[in-house]
């Protein structure tokens, strides 16, 4: 039972790490716009024209996609 | 008006430095999906002088940072219309910044205490499982969750001991004194346990039930801060501006920034901002809001005018008196005084129950020593097994069983366009057996409505009602309304006092007097002083629109399915009584009175009570203030004057009625599940007290035991959610934020 004494500490300083982590989110900030957060992925801003406009083959260009 | 484009708008009362820069945060109208981040962020981004731009799609607010030798505040704004946007200036209130704190500690708390909770189970379920386990690593897993347990326990019950505190310094008991208790207890005795090498320790149990309760807190906590942000926004959308003189100038400046000794000057159209006295000028104003009135008052210099007044017919010079110098003002103020220091001090049921909780359990564990002993028990068994029941009664349910109802409940009145002021408004508005209506702006919309518009030819309609949209009179404002497409005609002119006149398809179109439009018209206002003509002709062709207070669209089905209830319904207004008799007859209601005044209103309702007759007040005009502060619970719509909105314990949107029938149907069933719950609770102790009392509740059984009722608890306050919620209709209110308002605004 020996490696109780390092694994339990070990466990610990893991536990305390995420609740590190957690603390200083909330500090943050991260929590003040959740909503805003989950459609913000969605904007492409960060993507570049060059590759945010894939080349369509003909057929496809303005014809509607079947779903 | 050419002046409008020129005047100056001053909106230095929302501007903060920071930085270096200017900032202001805003409010912004009908941001409905994720384009719209884009869209104003990198709108705005682009503007030379704008810093940054923030834009919360959570609460609709918006932060800019700007340089302010580049760009004013109103500049700001105008940009913004420009992408497409209405924004309003908003201070933030110091109870929402009090609030956003509280949340982040109530959070902190919960992080820690769910820390503790895991990884003491962790090692608890390592205790209770390992039966070939040494004493010597048993010991050391107990001090191991002492470590844990005490500094965490010390950080997350805080928001409980002190709660705990502050109602055993007032002589009073809460749901968290035997919170508390139970969590000290049960820390003191796993540590005396774990010192002398005994195979039980609890301290899994107490931080376990801090996390639950602080599940339950942080939850309520959020729901009100939610709806606490959306009446934030519909406050800074309501916010009024007055034309204000600096000098020889005039300068518009937002209400609240106004001062006792202010000279404003009050256009026709708008509303007046302040109480004050006319300095000259004469108008007819429509008092509605103020008095319930819906005739028109005419006023001259020296005449006292009060904020929510709208100016119809001329321009008036005022000045800004003090608030409470007004003869009505007065009255309403004295009489609120009187109205919230008699309001009975409503005990929730949540301590009502904490109040027979605590002295049974705490009788209880008494009665458990004394037993034991005499059952010849050593004295250290019978206070571990005392401490045990005091630790499986824990409140866990008991103390969820209210606040999870209340925060499901709270969220489905949210959904239905009802804002709770109030905490325990759920509870009492499920008690009322009398529900007491205002007539002008509660059963009738706020504003006046065109009353014939089903009898006029759709495309004739179209353009009157665009053409309304070039004047700014209040009467034009009823027929702008029906316009479909809210396109003014070009070159469209408004002649002061008679109408405004615009060339269309080559011909002349005219609306306004009768006599401007060359109308003859046989329309008699008859005995209704409320309701106003304006005429309109085109090529030819003419009509003559009536316009008059219209009952809300669904006031008649609203009022029967109150009925259905079995509530009584009773009209109070301040109106005469000629105008509220046929609303009246039209709902079926046939207990009503007209042309009260505020002290009237609450000697009837104060009548009621002493009947024993728990009453609901809808009203929203400045004179039904003190009746709401009087009654048991009360409501207004988010178009009431502002004194009447802060006194009510709810507020509605939009502009149906059905938000109250809701939210009594809400409050009902969440009253329903309050008492479910507090029997649920109740049952789940009558088994596990007694196992406790024979001295059987290890850890093991007391965190089953504990986490299964919390579980059942929340369970069942989930249905306090009504099966078909109406979000198809309401929804859009709520969610679009200010999207209600911006259709009425």
């Amino acid at each position: 039972m020996n490696v109780l004494i390092y694994l339990v500490p070990m466990a610990l300083a893991l536990g305390l790490t995420g609740l590190a982590a957690f603390l200083w989110s909330l500090r943050a900030g991260q929590y003040e716009d959740m909503d805003g957060a989950a459609v913000r992925v969605l904007s492409d801003d960060d993507v570049t024209p060059r590759d945010a406009a894939p080349t369509l083959r003909p057929g496809l260009r303005s014809g509607s996609i079947d779903v | 008006m050419s002046a409008a484009a020129t005047e100056t708008l001053d909106l230095s009362m929302f501007v903060h430095r920071r930085n270096g820069a200017a900032h202001m945060d805003l409010a912004v109208e009908d941001v409905g999906c994720a384009a719209c981040i884009r869209k104003i962020e990198g709108g705005l981004k682009q503007i030379p002088g704008v810093v940054d731009a923030r834009l919360n799609f959570t609460n609709r607010r918006l932060a800019v940072d700007w340089r302010e030798e580049e760009l004013s505040a109103a500049g700001v704004i105008a940009a913004l219309e420009d992408i497409g946007y209405r924004a309003h200036p908003f201070q933030q209130e110091r109870a929402e910044t009090q609030e956003a704190q509280h949340m982040r500690w109530l959070v902190k708390c919960l992080a820690v205490a769910g820390f503790a909770a895991m990884n003491i189970m962790l090692l608890s379920v390592s205790v209770w499982s390992g039966s070939d386990m040494s004493q010597e690593t048993r010991d050391f897993f107990h001090w191991l969750s002492a470590l844990i347990a005490l500094p965490a326990a010390a950080y997350a019950g805080q928001p409980f001991f002190q709660s705990a505190w502050r109602a055993l310094r007032t002589r009073a008991l809460n749901m968290d004194v035997p919170i508390s208790l139970g969590v000290i207890l049960a820390l003191g005795m796993s540590l005396v346990e774990s010192a002398t090498h005994q195979p039980h320790a609890y301290f899994d149990s107490a931080t376990m039930l801090l996390f639950f309760l602080l599940c339950g807190r942080a939850l309520d906590h959020a729901m009100r801060r939610k709806t606490r942000a959306v009446a934030g926004n519909l406050a800074a959308l309501k916010a009024d501006f007055a034309h204000r003189f600096d000098g020889s100038e005039v300068v518009r400046v937002p209400a609240a920034a106004l001062k006792p000794g202010d000279r404003l000057l009050v256009r026709p159209g708008d509303r007046v901002a302040a109480d004050g006295v006319v300095l000259s000028g004469t108008s007819e104003i429509d008092e509605s809001l103020v008095t319930g009135e819906t005739e028109r008052r005419v006023v001259a210099t020296g005449d006292t005018i009060h904020a929510g007044a709208v100016n119809f017919s001329g321009t008036l010079t005022m000045l800004v008196t003090a608030a409470g110098t007004g003869t009505l003002l007065d009255e309403v103020e004295r009489l609120l005084d009187r109205a919230v220091a008699n309001k009975s001090n409503y005990v929730r049921l949540a301590d009502r129950a904490a109040r027979m909780y605590a002295p049974v359990v705490h009788a209880t564990a008494a009665l458990t020593v004394l037993g034991w002993l005499a059952a010849g028990a050593s004295a250290h068994d019978a206070i571990v097994t005392a401490i045990a029941v005091l630790i499986i009664t824990c409140p866990c349910a008991l103390a969820l069983a209210i606040p999870a109802v209340q925060v499901v409940a709270s969220g489905a009145l949210f959904r239905a366009g009802v804002i709770l002021n109030s905490g325990d408004a759920i509870e009492r508005l499920s008690e009322i057996d009398t529900v007491i209506f205002d007539k002008t702006g509660t059963l009738t919309l706020p504003e006046p409505r065109v009353d014939n518009a089903a009898a006029i030819a759709p495309d004739l309609l179209e353009r009157v009602a665009r053409l309304a949209l070039s004047s700014r009179h209040p009467l034009a404002g009823a027929v702008a309304r029906e316009a479909r497409e809210r396109v003014p005609f070009d070159g469209a002119i408004e002649e002061p006092g008679q109408g405004v006149r615009a060339m269309i398809d080559g011909a002349e179109a005219r609306l306004g007097s009768a006599a401007f439009c060359g109308v003859d018209t046989a329309w008699d206002r008859g005995d209704e002083p409320g309701a106003s003509m304006i005429a309109f002709s085109h090529a030819g062709r003419a009509v003559t629109l009536v316009v008059r207070q219209k009952l809300r669209p669904d006031a008649v089905e609203t009022a029967a399915a109150l009925r259905a209830r079995g509530l009584d319904l009773i009209i109070l207004s301040g109106d005469r009584a000629s105008a509220v008799e046929p609303v009246a007859a039209s709902l079926g209601i046939t207990d009503w009175r007209g042309g009260l005044n505020p002290a009237q209103k609450i000697a009837a309702i104060d009548a009621l009570k002493a009947q024993g007759r728990r009453v609901l007040m809808v009203g929203d005009g400045l004179n039904d203030a003190p009746a709401l502060a009087a009654a048991h619970v009360s409501f207004s719509p988010i178009s009431a004057a502002d004194i009447t909105q802060a006194h009510a314990d709810a507020v509605f949107l939009g502009e149906r009625l059905a938000p109250v029938l809701d939210a009594v149907a809400i409050a009902c069933r969440a009253r329903r599940l309050m008492q479910q719950n507090l029997w649920l609770a109740v049952i789940y102790n009558a088994v596990a007290v007694p196992v406790a009392i024979l001295g059987f509740a290890t850890p093991l059984i007391a965190a089953a035991a504990m986490s299964g009722s919390s579980v059942l608890v929340t369970l069942n306050a989930l249905r306090a959610r009504p099966p078909r919620q109406r979000a198809a209709v309401t929804a859009p209110e709520s969610r679009g934020l200010v999207a209600a308002e911006a259709s009425t605004a």
